[in-house]
């Protein structure tokens, strides 16, 4: 049993991780496996807001910290993967590739004009990726 | 790392590609560059041009895009009003040189002492000067141009969400032109200020007088452009190895810049650098090789030479509109949130670096002013050097150097009792300042009858210690 996460630093990301993990804790044998996509379209703000390249690995390893350490705490096994691309792309491609069981993603909670301007990465994933999705709020 | 064979065939279909809508992307900014420094079309099509193909043989990170860039244009200006454009070509050429030597001495090595809050200064200034540089274009050109303006602004900020295939500027504009030829509204157009390019670019002499005098003209300006580029390509680099994960050849691109730039000055082409959005779009549309840099140069031109007719009719407020979006989109705004997160000093010196570029007009001097002063800060920071007594054993915590034995030699200005040890154990001496402040002290306690044991120096400090005294 494969339960995939992607988290991008966000709260809303987190909390979708929080339940992935309650949801492992209840299939022995299941492995969660954590998805980092960083956003090629983020790529150069992120770069120049790290000191060198070195820091800028630490800040992204940093946001699937809380993840593993809550992993731990519950006995999860996790595998960690970090993409880099745009993220709805590179979450879709990596679940259908890799049979994931179960994808839990989180929504930023975006009202019908930002999602339109924004684009929401849940929406797209949810109607392209071949497994069942849960979207957490 | 590939072989420059894999470099350039190891990707063909999507380097094509990717080239081809990076051609598209390169248009509409290369026009804004060549009305910013006041030349004509031409100047810039042709930099971007020759820079492109050039860099895409002799850079030293495939999938690169360099071409004629808003920095540039930006350092140019006051050339190109107080001296002409045959000034501006021979700078650019000298420009090239500088840079080549540059490249040759390793200059891509000393990137590291940039720190960010002064590359953050930089793009943060240049997004607002390309910003105030499209105002002309807009204020007191009438109702209609602002209409155009934003909507120009909406197309190219909601296509991407539908459609991503072609760059949305150049959507934007093929609408937004479409509607002004059909609905025939009088705009201020690109042909109304310059010419199109019919013709590849021609090799010649820049007109001027080969003497001292010329040279003190163009070298200020070479220098400042030769920084500017260096730091534009180089962080441009950097964002590359990153979304890519492979490694580049940063001397090899600064080389390479200088090259291109020294060519392209005979060509009459302005200096260009690299462009972080368009190389950005290159790796976004699979581009990874030296083919998809090739071929964005040359589709740029097949186009401007088939459709160099079409282009003059396209509207300067529509043109403005997008490059409103590339100022939003250089300038960086997690710069607030770096403000409020990043030590004291660090956000000082990007505020003084955008100020001083805004107030001289001036990229380089920023750069140069804001890494002086980070400096500046950072052996202030680390020159705290404390020392604690404990029973007669100073201890003393942090580094001796210049700029801390005035601090060091304080400390022991009232020694009490007739034999002391002074524990560097936490410290490390650095120069001979360190060593002479340690001998300036021993010998006046000496004289006021203390005896001064020192203990606890690392093998370097101690080295240096006994090599000195």
């Amino acid at each position: 049993m494969k339960i995939a996460v992607a988290i991008d630093g966000s709260q809303n990301a987190l909390r979708a991780a929080k339940h992935a993990i309650t949801l492992a804790q209840h299939f022995p044998e299941a492995q969660l496996e954590i998805i980092y996509v960083a956003d090629y379209n983020k790529a150069k703000d992120e770069r120049l807001l790290a000191q060198n390249e070195d820091s800028l690995l630490l800040k992204r390893k940093k946001k699937i910290e809380p993840v593993l350490e809550w992993a731990q705490q519950a006995g999860v096994k996790v595998k960690t993967t970090m993409l880099k691309g745009t993220p709805s792309l590179e979450i879709i491609k990596y679940v259908n590739a890799q049979a994931v069981d179960q994808l839990v993603i989180g929504s930023r909670g975006l009202n019908t004009l930002q999602e339109m301007v924004l684009g929401s990465v849940s929406h797209k994933v949810m109607k392209h990726v071949k497994c069942p999705v849960t979207v957490v709020k | 790392m590939h072989t420059y064979k894999q470099q350039w065939f190891g990707n063909i279909r999507a380097d094509i590609l990717a080239g081809i809508v990076v051609g598209l992307a390169l248009i509409p900014e290369a026009l804004a560059f060549a009305f910013i420094v006041g030349v004509d079309p031409r100047v810039a099509l042709y930099a971007s041009f020759t820079i492109a193909v050039i860099t895409s043989f002799v850079g030293g990170r495939p999938g690169l895009i360099s071409a004629a860039t808003g920095a540039m244009a930006l350092v140019l200006v006051n050339l190109m009003a107080d001296h002409g454009l045959q000034y501006v070509l021979a700078a650019t050429v000298l420009t090239g040189i500088i840079q080549l030597i540059l490249g040759a001495l390793g200059v891509a090595n000393l990137m590291r002492f940039i720190p960010n809050s002064v590359m953050l200064g930089f793009v943060n200034a240049l997004g607002i000067m390309i910003f105030m540089t499209q105002l002309p274009y807009l204020q007191g050109q009438g109702a209609m141009t602002y209409v155009f303006a934003i909507a120009t602004l909406v197309l190219v900020y909601a296509v991407p969400r539908f459609f991503t295939a072609i760059p949305a500027p150049l959507i934007a504009i093929v609408v937004m032109t479409g509607i002004a030829l059909m609905s025939g509204v009088s705009l201020q157009s690109i042909g109304d200020l310059g010419k199109m390019p019919s013709t590849l670019p021609t090799f010649f002499f820049p007109d001027i007088s080969l003497n001292l005098e010329t040279l003190k003209i163009i070298f200020p300006y070479s220098l400042a452009l030769s920084i500017v580029g260096l730091l534009e390509s180089l962080l441009t680099s950097q964002v590359l190895d990153d979304m890519t994960d492979t490694p580049s050849d940063k001397n090899t691109e600064a080389r390479g810049q200088g090259i291109a730039n020294a060519i392209t000055g005979f060509f009459g082409g302005m200096a260009g650098c690299a462009l972080i959005g368009q190389s950005v779009i290159n790796i976004k549309s699979g581009g990874r090789g030296r083919l998809s840099t090739f071929t964005a140069g040359v589709f740029l031109m097949f186009l401007i030479i088939v459709l160099g007719d079409i282009v003059v009719k396209i509207p300067m407020p529509v043109l403005a509109g997008v490059m409103i979006m590339v100022a939003a989109t250089t300038f960086n705004w997690g710069s607030f949130k770096f403000l409020k997160q990043a030590p004291k000093t660090e956000s000082l010196v990007m505020l003084i670096t955008v100020v001083i570029i805004l107030y001289t007009h001036n990229l380089a001097i920023g750069v140069v002013v804001g890494v002086i002063l980070s400096s500046l800060f950072f052996v202030s920071k680390i020159s705290r050097v404390t020392v604690t007594n404990d029973a007669g054993v100073y201890k003393v915590k942090g580094p001796l150097f210049f700029a801390s034995t005035t601090k060091f030699i304080q400390s022991f200005q009232d020694v009490k009792g007739k034999e002391i040890v002074i524990d560097f154990e936490d410290s490390q001496l650095w120069d001979e300042s360190s060593v002479g402040a340690i001998s300036k002290v021993k010998e006046k306690l000496e004289g006021d009858g203390v005896s001064v044991t020192i203990q606890g120096l690392s093998s370097s400090s101690k080295q240096l210690y006994e090599k000195l005294l």
